[in-house]
């Protein structure tokens, strides 16, 4: 029992490395929000150009978008195509070698990658929308671009909510994988403390229980966001 | 008003999706000031053909002009054409993610015909008129369909349109519903706006309509004042369709 006592202590009190598991928690979750919102941007205009490009009239293709709509499969092919260690590998020894800024590394990968996934997700959310709210505002002299961004987006991302809110969830533990690319994030904090204290135990299990409430807390804010965002609408 | 300047001229349209062809050879032209109600049975293109005037549908064939200018050419900027053409649909399709009063004003001032204030004082000035300035702050989903479709009515006037296109206004709504949304539109046609309306209430083609047509395979099949056109029907197929509906 007292052997446990003194791996905590060491794990976590001695030269005060509660600190570090915080500080790396900290770059775990400016790498997450960056990436999802990245991701969001990036799905966003992916979805917009697939959808664009699949309403086009038989005969009336226009060669700009079939070559964009080209570019998008082709980017959502390799990152759905290849694993995420290893996008993050390429990326930061191969096309970011020289630079010093591994934050900004590790959210653009995760960001790219995530925006593959989150694009066909939000494709299914506009198609949900009615087609009737492009009529109605494209009949009132408003052009595809408003539209789209004040009427049929804020609509299709409240339908897939659920869905962004599993994106959220799955980026944030997959920060965990940005240890390769030489980041102290939480992972790597625990893999730190471990070689010096050469005790796997506490800080492994330890930072599992932080993954765990981080995402059970997110768990509950997505569920009470979602919940006020449809009350909003029964006013 | 001036009531012989014509606002809008459709020569020969056609349309036809992939091989259905929906509109075969409609030519009309509707001056300033009229009511036109067009009537026919469903599937006969008449939504369509309401839909071809402001371009939300694309024609196959034909050519339209409004104010003069030909709006089917492929350099006009429709969207400066839609926004002297009010839309109302079936289906109201108010923006369910916006209060009333912002459905309203969001068109006038996206499009720059209004300052955020201009846009504010003329919704409150048009729901004051419809009976509805209660429901400015509320969301589409609270209110009845009678009330969406006023809303959607207002919505359309908002951009201040020369002209107003009405599909199937009512055929979503409660019977109890209808009157209030047909008394909106009765005045609307008393205050001089032009409006081409496809409906099935003969009643209103009857006591508002200045002339009304009956579309039926693609095609205009008669074109008469009211009386004329519910009292001596000459196309054997209007008169079998009215002695249906009548």
């Amino acid at each position: 029992m007292s052997g446990l006592v003194e791996q905590f202590y060491q794990s976590f009190i001695e030269a005060d490395r509660w600190k570090r598991y915080l500080e790396g928690l900290g770059v775990s979750f400016t790498v997450t929000l960056g990436a999802l919102a990245l991701g969001i941007i990036l799905g966003i205009l992916v979805a917009i150009i697939r959808t664009l490009h699949d309403q086009q009239r038989a005969g009336q293709e226009k060669a700009g978008l079939g070559f964009l709509n080209k570019i998008c499969e082709i980017y959502i092919t390799i990152i759905r195509g290849t694993p995420m260690m290893v996008q993050l590998l390429i990326m930061g020894f191969v096309i970011f070698s020289a630079s010093r800024n591994l934050v900004g590394v590790a959210i653009l990968s995760l960001g790219i990658n995530s925006g593959a996934y989150t694009a066909e997700t939000i494709r299914s959310g506009i198609m949900s929308i009615d087609p009737g709210q492009m009529e109605a505002g494209r009949s009132l002299g408003m052009t595809y671009a408003t539209v789209m961004k004040d009427i049929i987006i804020p609509q299709a991302i409240k339908n897939i909510l659920p869905a962004l809110g599993n994106e959220l969830i799955t980026l944030f533990k997959d920060t965990s994988l940005v240890t390769v690319i030489g980041l102290t994030d939480l992972t790597k904090v625990a893999i730190q403390i471990q070689a010096k204290t050469y005790q796997a135990f506490m800080p492994f299990i330890g930072i599992a229980i932080m993954y765990l409430v981080v995402v059970l807390i997110l768990t509950k804010l997505l569920g009470i966001l979602e919940r006020r965002m449809r009350r909003s609408e029964r006013r | 008003m001036k009531e012989d300047k014509e606002l809008i001229r459709i020569e020969h349209l056609a349309k036809s999706f992939g091989d259905n062809l929906v509109l075969r050879d409609i030519s009309i032209s509707i001056k300033e000031g009229e009511k036109v109600v067009i009537i026919g049975p469903s599937g006969s293109g008449k939504s369509t053909f309401l839909r071809c005037m402001n371009l939300l549908e694309t024609p196959t064939g034909g050519k339209i002009w409004f104010e003069g200018e030909e709006i089917t050419s492929p350099d006009v900027d429709i969207n400066k054409i839609r926004c002297h053409m009010g839309m109302v649909f079936q289906h109201f399709n108010l923006f369910p993610n916006m209060t009333v009063r912002r459905n309203i004003t969001i068109a006038p001032i996206r499009t720059g015909l209004m300052k955020p204030e201009e846009a504010d004082a003329e919704a409150t000035r048009l729901l004051e008129r419809v009976g509805l300035l209660d429901k400015a702050d509320a969301y589409p989903a609270s209110l009845s369909g009678g009330q969406k479709q006023r809303i959607a009515i207002v919505r359309a006037l908002a951009m201040s349109p020369k002209m107003m296109l009405f599909d199937e206004p009512t055929s979503a709504l409660d019977p109890e519903m209808v009157g209030e949304v047909l008394e909106v539109m009765k005045e609307l046609a008393e205050s001089g706006m032009t409006m081409a309306v496809v409906t099935h209430e003969m009643g209103f083609a009857r006591e508002v309509g200045t002339r009304v047509l009956f579309v039926d395979e693609g095609m205009i099949k008669e074109e008469n004042t009211p009386e004329e056109f519910f009292n001596n029907p000459q196309d054997p197929r209007l008169r079998d369709f009215l002695s249906k509906v009548l």
